[in-house]
């Protein structure tokens, strides 16, 4: 059965309200005050950090070994030439036989990344695909899409095997309507006028393509338990299922005054949602919105009665914290030129060659464990550090990524340059064994004790403005409840 | 059988420039000037040094590599010279340098000067960690500082010992307040300038629980050293100092990898005992007469009492309270202001304690003089808690 067999998703933990980004930028123009709040990247989180964040809680003890493609969806990837998906499936610690690619350029992506997979699964060219949508759109301060935007990221495992809801059809339409672009070399989306976008925009394609897929199939709309689909307009996303003939309680809540439009994973985030609460047999329809419309028809199947407990979209939600300052907001995301000082300038280079040898090391925080005395340590070692043991050069990769730790000491350091000052980092003991100093994120230095529970985050340590480097790794954090 | 050092060579001769921002002072000024003490105290011409060691530690800052730069800038007759460099050990590296060649009988009279310039950064603290540690580390470390690691003994300390942050605060600023006190009576002392223990507590955050006044000076300056054979040390001076031991430790990775408990330095415990045992003492709390200790942060000072032995096991907050290494206490500790009143500069920091334990000896430390000193021992720690070498001199008369 070609299916989704597990999903996943990623919400930072912060929020900024849109109230607070009204009363900062309200000035510059007419009021674009929408409800709400949207989810907020940390400093160090962007697009790949996000989706592998996503794909870990869709892995959540899937063997990772039978991954054979992984695919990441996003128009905001941090290089223009260095794939994106590669960057996860190392994080990830995939095998390297293994086909990637990203799929960009336009916000429906996400889905077309996904029937790409249901496509290969169907194709026999591989048992397991996973595919992440990952984005964090920005609009200049003042915009409406300053608001609109969220970040966040989804993640499908999609396979052959138990599936939790299986593809039954799907639907596409592809327009080149220019509503937001981004040309070579833009920072930020430019866009065509509102009322064009709503009207032409998304009150017609949607309807459009879910008509279509409708007609294909031999369906109505009332079959569906959940219709998914995206509006950046909110009255107008009640509108267009109202004009489709769906119940309120069929349409699928959109997330915008709680995360914001996140893009390509927009609609895939939506999907984990109405997957969290569906049950076997219901029909879900998904539709994307981005150059046109990918819809896809799906059913849940009894898989997702023993679909693992990820934590989703409803746990992510929950679990927040307000960004009450919008400066902040705006450093964060590169508005706001903040003073590091003198010492903030000193970015070692990055030795490419010395990544490479250590990329299981560094991106995938892979350490060794002594094949003698069963000690795993990190970094990696030639020598086991065990004083007892000393075996030389018998060691296997030993992973610290999915393993769980104690925070054993910890600092909130104010000399150290960060964008998000105190610098916290501390030395985190792994169950099993293995203990190193890693950076602190997404708490705050008072919430810190010795002896607490920490897991482990994939984050973007530092950017080389001056060589182009975005430099990754991981960083300890309390686990999201 | 190896049969260490002791009374082997004699130190006939030392240097120590004033520590502090010294922006007028070029590296070359501030060795000519501890060089040129150096010589002087010890009656000897440079044409009888027979080789130099040359302690910097961040020469990117500094003098830049190898020792040529304090051959030509003292304009040294094409003697051997050689730079070490073993973090903030690195002036005790020199010394062990020199020491160890007149003790194999290669040289009579060998040199060992330290000098660093840290205030030409254009920042506060010493030079930005992360390009500091090689190339793989700048991709796996923290964004941390020497404050912040070592910030993170003093958190598991509390922890471990269940002293509650106000009350390890209190017993930090306690050291501190007693090394200013010290320092303020120094006249080559960086921060001259006695401070109370409720400033010292109410002091800005550095790294939690540190604050700035459980930090250091980060300073310029130069020490020097003149070294020989025991056996040729009367005919310099009539109170030469003898070396009873020196030692050594680096990390294994143990600490770091497999067991730190991050309340104590396994390095100091390691080099202590073998320093002890070089030197003939059995009771260091009872037979050392003063230390200088790598007190670089006030916690530092207090893990490394208990570490070389002077205070047991989790118990030096008594010892502090009971003002046991006050100039006046039993064990004096950092008389002469230490690194947090002294100042660091890093290469030079090891051959200033050494300095220091040499005028004691000799009866010379005015205000700050020890009644009657034997023994005195100097402790650098270079690195960071987990990962660091840790040196032990002791000298005696």
């Amino acid at each position: 059965m070609v299916g989704i067999t597990s999903c996943g998703a990623y919400i930072p933990l912060l929020r900024i309200s849109r109230k607070s980004i009204s009363s900062a930028t309200g000035w510059l123009g007419p009021a674009t005050g929408l409800p709400g709040e949207k989810a907020v990247a940390n400093y160090d989180e962007d697009s790949l950090t996000m989706a592998v964040a996503a794909a870990i809680d869709c892995l959540n003890g899937f063997d990772r070994e039978k991954i054979d493609d992984l695919c990441l969806a996003t128009t905001t990837s941090p290089y223009r030439e260095r794939q994106g998906a590669v960057i996860i499936a190392t994080a990830l610690d995939l095998r390297p036989d293994i086909r990637t690619a990203d799929f960009s350029n336009s916000i429906k992506s996400g889905t077309t990344a996904l029937l790409s997979a249901f496509d290969a699964i169907k194709a026999g060219s591989a048992k397991s695909v996973m595919v992440c949508a990952s984005d964090s759109r920005q609009g200049k301060a003042g915009s409406s899409q300053e608001q609109s935007c969220g970040d966040g990221a989804a993640a499908l495992l999609i396979g052959d095997g138990e599936a939790i809801a299986t593809l039954e059809g799907h639907y596409s339409l592809s327009y080149d309507f220019v509503d937001y672009w981004r040309a070579e070399g833009d920072r930020f989306d430019r866009s065509w006028e509102d009322r064009w976008i709503r009207d032409i925009g998304y009150s017609k394609f949607i309807p459009e393509a879910i008509s279509g897929l409708l007609n294909k199939y031999n369906l109505d709309i009332k079959d569906f338990a959940k219709v998914v689909y995206p509006c950046l307009y909110p009255r107008e996303h009640a509108a267009i299922g109202k004009k489709l003939g769906a119940e309120p309680s069929q349409i699928q809540e959109q997330l915008f005054t709680t995360v914001g439009d996140t893009g390509t994973a927009y609609s895939l985030m939506m999907l984990v949602g109405a997957l969290e609460e569906s049950k076997t047999g219901d029909k879900i329809l998904v539709v994307s919105y981005g150059n046109g419309c990918d819809a896809l028809f799906l059913q849940v199947t009894e898989g997702i009665q023993k679909a693992r407990d990820s934590r989703g979209i409803s746990k992510h939600l929950t679990s927040k914290k307000d960004l009450d300052s919008y400066e902040k907001y705006a450093s964060f995301r590169d508005l706001l030129a903040i003073d590091t000082g003198r010492r903030g300038e000193e970015v070692g280079a990055t030795q490419l060659s010395t990544l490479w040898r250590e990329r299981r090391m560094v991106l995938g925080l892979c350490g060794s464990k002594c094949k003698r005395c069963g000690t795993p340590q990190y970094p990696r070692q030639v020598v086991c550090a065990n004083p007892g043991c000393g075996a030389v050069g018998e060691m296997e990769v030993y992973r610290f990524s999915d393993k769980k730790g104690h925070l054993f000491t910890y600092t909130g350091d104010n000399l150290a340059p960060s964008p998000n000052p105190p610098s916290i980092y501390g030395v985190v003991v792994f169950e099993g064994g293995g203990r190193y100093n890693f950076d602190l994120t997404d708490c705050e230095l008072d919430s810190l004790e010795v002896g607490m529970p920490v897991e482990m985050s994939f984050r973007r340590k530092y950017r080389d403005a001056v060589r182009g480097i975005h430099g990754y790794f991981w960083k300890a954090t309390p686990g999201r409840a | 059988m190896a049969e260490g050092i002791k009374d082997r060579v004699a130190i006939i001769g030392m240097g120590c420039t004033r520590f502090g921002e010294r922006w007028d002072k070029s590296p070359d000024e501030l060795m000519v000037e501890a060089f040129t003490e150096a010589i002087e105290d010890a009656g000897i011409e440079k044409e009888d040094i027979g080789a130099a060691w040359s302690g910097t530690c961040y020469e990117e800052t500094n003098i830049g590599k190898s020792a040529i730069a304090l051959s030509v800038a003292l304009k040294l007759p094409f003697i051997a010279a050689t730079r070490v460099e073993n973090w903030c050990a690195t002036g005790s590296e020199a010394l062990r340098g020199a020491c160890y060649a007149v003790a194999a009988g290669a040289y009579d009279i060998c040199l060992a000067l330290g000098v660093e310039k840290l205030k030409d950064t254009g920042y506060g603290g010493l030079p930005q960690n992360e390009v500091q540690w090689g190339t793989v580390r700048r991709l796996i470390d923290s964004n941390q500082t020497a404050p912040g690691l070592f910030a993170m003994l003093a958190t598991r300390y509390f922890s471990r010992y269940d002293i509650a942050p106000d009350e390890g605060k209190r017993m930090l600023a306690m050291i501190s307040a007693k090394s200013h006190r010290n320092g303020a009576l120094n006249p080559k002392a960086h921060l001259r300038r006695e401070v109370t223990v409720e400033q010292i507590i109410n002091a800005p955050i550095i790294a939690w629980p540190l604050g700035l006044f459980d930090c250091c000076g980060v300073s310029d300056g130069a020490a020097a050293a003149i070294v020989t054979r025991a056996e040729m040390a009367k005919s310099f001076r009539s109170d030469p100092v003898y070396v009873k031991a020196l030692q050594i430790s680096a990390s294994s990775g143990q600490e770091m990898l497999y067991d730190d408990d991050w309340t104590h330095v396994e390095t100091t415990v390691h080099a202590a005992r073998r320093a002890y045992q070089e030197a003939g003492i059995k009771n260091p709390r009872e037979e050392i007469s003063m230390a200088e200790v790598h007190d670089c942060f006030s916690i530092t000072e207090a893990v490394t009492m208990e570490d070389l032995e002077f205070s047991p096991r989790g118990k030096v907050k008594e010892d502090i309270e009971a003002g046991f290494f006050e100039l006046t206490g039993g064990l004096p500790v950092q008389p002469d202001g230490g690194l947090k009143s002294f100042g660091h500069p890093v290469g030079a920091s090891g051959l200033r304690m050494a300095y220091e334990m040499y005028k004691q000896l000799q009866g010379k430390a005015d205000t700050r003089q020890i009644k009657d000193p034997k023994y005195g021992l100097t402790h650098n720690l270079g690195g960071v808690p987990s990962v660091n070498v840790a040196s032990i001199i002791i000298v005696g008369l």
